[in-house]
């Protein structure tokens, strides 16, 4: 036990001495969460917009009209001709362009039926399916206001009934991106820190030979890694806290299950994270090894967590693979706990996951670590 | 007078793959002997010291260090010896004062004991000044010294010294010489390797290893008689000549 405190005493000796990480440790992840919450949404908005007007007429006018008054659409011009329009979009200049056709006002009014070209820039299919939605929206609402426009007074009385559904968003009743986003990087960030501070540890003893001194002494494979775990630890928790701290005061999200559960999950967590950085710490000879393997390892978590892309549209296999995942059931407690006030029951299924994770990487990182070749 | 054996290593080998990097050595050193291991860069030194220092498992043959087997006791054999690598291994970027309070307490040793270590070595090697520098930032020569003064501080019966003087000027080589046999006088047991034949000169018995093998141990004055030369330096040119 006393051993481990001089280990433990070491690395803190060792990790605030080294004023170039310093920063990394503690300033970059908060600039990432400031940045990266604001920045990755899902919103599609300034939604690059252009019209060729075949008709000139009030109608027309008034159609892009309503595409002018809308915020999610940013106007660009008109075009003279569809060749001009193309190569415009070619260029990534145009986002979405309306097509309207000749005699739109007379055909709507005689015939009560015209057609109107619309084409999207679908590279990004996700972003093209939703400003779909939006001209769709418009259109229609420009159709009801024709509609009554239209209507004979006879006709009046056999107005049809609407069937209107009214959605009600429960736990983040503002549709929030942001309620959503803080606590995933957050996740991402405890995460990142912490599996490359521990990843890079003790290959880095073993880079400048101090490794070798280490393992000529008595000391226990298991009393050696915790020492080396425990300051790592720390300094997830402390992220953790400085992170929810920015989440409430900067973005207010709620915090609405208990803080003590959250703690008490992280705790579990970070072991996973850690007992992840020493194995793949053992069995590399250089940093930049290491490096290349945890990052590896973080892109995959990352992107399989269902922080970005919900884990439910993932093919079976994908989400089979997402069970080995940690960062998911980070994300969900993070979610759950935060956002719809879960209790200890609730998490219970993530929390045991976890704690046998937790179990299983630091036996394999105590089992790997080899004082003898 | 007979001292007993603090090393007695029988047909030691060890294999990496098809290579024999060490071929069934057979020595044993005394307590209190100053035993010099040289060789060729690459003759097999540094392996056979990892074998004994219990960080290396060997193919086959058998080695007592301190009364145990390396095979089965390593983590005995640890707790009295020290050693000290050719890669120097303190912590840079700790001061003196913290590297031999970090080595002084994974040895096991109390809060007051290091402390009273502290001071004593600081002393004798007169670097109270610096006590609160940052190793890193001093003379190779004063390195050295330290981390061999570090690896005696849980005053283990055997201390491994691999190259301790490579790269460093004559007089804190001598210096360092004078340390070794302060140690040695006290009872504990040397076991040096180096490449200066000089050095050779100042060791109880020496052992010249060859691709290998152990081709010649003795007592430096014996060996320079068996084969008819002036100097350790012949004897070594001698020695690795005929393998060639």
């Amino acid at each position: 036990m006393k051993t481990i405190g001089y280990i433990i005493q070491k690395e803190f000796r060792q990790i605030f001495r080294n004023k170039g990480m310093l920063p990394i440790i503690f300033i970059l992840p908060i600039l990432q969460l400031v940045i990266l919450s604001n920045a990755a949404t899902y919103e599609v908005k300034n939604i690059k917009f252009a019209y060729i007007d075949n008709d000139h007429s009030s109608y027309s006018r008034e159609l892009i009209e309503k595409f002018n008054a809308s915020t999610y659409f940013s106007v660009l011009t008109d075009f003279s001709s569809e060749a001009k329009a193309s190569s415009a979009m070619l260029k990534g200049e145009v986002d979405v362009l309306l097509v309207i056709p000749p005699y739109f006002e007379r055909d709507l009014q005689k015939e009560k039926y015209t057609d109107l070209g619309v084409t999207i820039n679908a590279i990004d299919g996700a972003a093209a399916g939703v400003e779909n939605v939006y001209v769709n929206q418009i259109v229609q609402s420009f159709n009801k206001k024709l509609k009554v426009e239209l209507l004979q007074p006879e006709d009046a009385l056999i107005t049809p009934v609407n069937i209107t559904s009214i959605p009600s968003f429960w736990y983040n009743e503002t549709l929030n991106y942001k309620t959503f986003m803080v606590p995933g990087i957050l996740v991402l960030l405890v995460t990142m820190i912490t599996l490359f501070l521990s990843g890079m540890n003790i290959v880095r003893e073993k880079e400048i030979g101090t490794l070798e001194q280490i393992n000529v002494t008595p000391i226990k494979k298991s009393q050696f890694i915790i020492g080396k775990l425990f300051p790592f630890w720390v300094i997830g928790m402390g992220l953790l806290s400085i992170g929810l701290l920015i989440a409430k005061l900067i973005f207010d999200v709620p915090m609405l299950g208990s803080l003590g559960l959250m703690y008490l999950y992280t705790s579990i967590y970070i072991l996973v994270i850690l007992g992840i950085g020493l194995f793949i710490s053992n069995f590399t000879d250089t940093q930049q090894q290491a490096m290349f393997i945890a990052w590896f390892f973080v892109v995959i978590f990352i992107l399989m967590s269902g922080l970005f892309t919900p884990i439910e549209s993932m093919p079976g296999w994908a989400q089979i693979i997402t069970e080995f995942n940690p960062i998911k059931y980070f994300v969900e407690v993070m979610r759950m706990v935060m956002l719809k006030g879960s209790s200890f029951q609730d998490i219970l299924p993530q929390f045991l996951k976890t704690l046998l994770y937790a179990l299983i990487m630091n036996g394999l990182a105590v089992w790997s670590y080899k004082k003898t070749n | 007078m007979k001292k007993t054996n603090v090393i007695e290593v029988e047909n030691l080998t060890k294999m990496f793959g098809d290579f024999t990097a060490v071929n069934a050595i057979t020595f044993e050193v005394k307590k209190g002997e100053i035993f010099g291991f040289l060789g060729a860069n690459g003759a097999g030194k540094t392996t056979a010291m990892k074998m004994l220092i219990g960080i290396s498992k060997p193919t086959s043959g058998k080695a007592k260090v301190a009364g145990f087997d390396v095979f089965t006791h390593a983590e005995d054999i640890k707790k009295n010896i020290g050693y000290m690598s050719q890669k120097f291994a303190l912590y840079d970027d700790l001061t003196v004062k913290e590297n031999i309070t970090f080595f002084g307490g994974i040895y096991g040793l109390s809060r007051p004991k290091i402390k009273e270590k502290t001071i004593a070595l600081l002393e004798e090697l007169g670097l109270q000044e610096v006590a609160n520098q940052l190793v890193g930032s001093l003379p190779l020569g004063w390195k050295q010294k330290i981390s061999f003064s570090v690896s005696l501080l849980h005053e283990p019966q055997i201390v491994f010294l691999d190259e301790p003087t490579g790269g460093v000027d004559p007089i804190t080589r001598r210096q360092f010489w004078e340390m070794i046999y302060k140690s040695a006088n006290q009872g504990t047991t040397i076991f040096v390797t180096t490449h200066y034949m000089d050095e050779a000169e100042y060791c109880d018995r020496v052992s010249i290893m060859v691709e290998g093998k152990i081709e010649a141990l003795d007592t430096p004055k014996k060996l320079k008689d068996q084969f008819k030369v002036d100097s350790m330096n012949e004897v070594f040119l001698k020695l690795a000549r005929n393998i060639e």
